[in-house]
């Protein structure tokens, strides 16, 4: 009853009403943005269990900012802001246990990248051979390219857009987006020359 | 091997890749049960955790101040010693009577 109640309240209304010291006003909240956060978090965590670690932090850092929300953007927005910066703060944390390479790519990844080289449209990017392979290539990154190249090109995000997820300002995301592709491709010739040249 | 073409077509793969936006059972009533303790903070302990931090910068300038005192104090001879001054200052009234009489 209380929770139909609270989903029929406006998010200004729920916000306000955390503000005023209600906390299980915020619950309705969580509940209609966790999909889109734990979405978020999939693309810079594998393990469920940092997925979700993840996901607790973006919450608990929104509640505990809320004061700081202004009304006039979408909640969606301020939230997403502090999903990337959060997931952006995860890989600052894990930079130094990137485990996988090139070097144990699986039989799978390795005959996608065999077709490709052989005959480029043979190789279909709907394939999970390709996608676990992008998420290698990911890994390799640094973590500012990686952030990047999710958002620009997975994504499909703006450069303004980026600015305001991440808090830099247009240029240096311009820059860093120029940076990241040229870091990508460079990661992906060290492969390919090792591999096939 | 073009590498460029190879790169559009992993990035197309990602963004082929169907968004993961499952959510674990009951996920919000972990976030809840995280929330209630944050939510009663109380203002004294905020106060004495404020205090215990500023305890050890406060007990570090006061090392700093004493340190400063003891080597200024050896290196300064051309002032007059304290219980002196003090002396001179407290006498200094009867001092004045007396060569006036």
């Amino acid at each position: 009853m209380a929770d139909s109640e609270a989903m029929e309240q406006t998010e200004a209304e729920l916000i306000a009403a955390v503000l005023d010291g209600d906390t299980a006003r915020f619950e309705p909240l969580v509940v209609k943005y966790q999909p889109r956060v734990f979405a978020t978090a999939r693309r810079y965590a594998r393990r469920e269990s940092e997925v979700e670690d993840i996901v607790q932090e973006v919450f608990i850092k929104a509640f505990q900012r809320l004061a700081s929300f202004r009304s006039d953007a979408p909640f969606e927005h301020w939230l997403m802001r502090i999903a990337v910066r959060t997931c952006y703060d995860f890989l600052r944390a894990h930079q130094r246990n990137r485990e996988s390479s090139f070097s144990e790519l699986t039989t799978d990844e390795t005959d996608w990248l065999d077709r490709y080289a052989a005959e480029p449209s043979s190789a279909g990017e709907d394939e999970d051979a390709a996608r676990r392979l992008i998420e290698r290539v990911l890994e390799q990154l640094p973590l500012e390219a990686r952030l990047v190249i999710t958002l620009l090109e997975i994504e499909e995000r703006s450069i303004k857009e980026i600015a305001e997820l991440t808090g830099w300002s247009i240029p240096v995301v311009k820059i860093r987006a120029f940076r990241a592709r040229a870091a990508m491709r460079k990661c992906l010739a060290r492969t390919t020359v090792k591999k096939y040249l | 091997m073009n590498i460029a073409e190879l790169q559009k077509k992993l990035v197309a793969a990602a963004q082929a890749k169907p968004l993961d936006n499952r959510v674990p059972y009951a996920f919000e009533k972990r976030i809840m049960a995280r929330l209630a303790p944050a939510a009663r903070l109380d203002p004294w302990m905020l106060w004495s955790g404020a205090l215990w931090r500023a305890a050890a910068p406060c007990v570090a300038i006061m090392l700093l101040a004493l340190t400063w005192s003891f080597f200024e104090a050896g290196t300064d001879k051309s002032s007059v010693a304290l219980d002196v001054a003090l002396e001179n200052t407290v006498l200094a009234a009867t001092d004045t009577t007396g060569e006036a009489w």
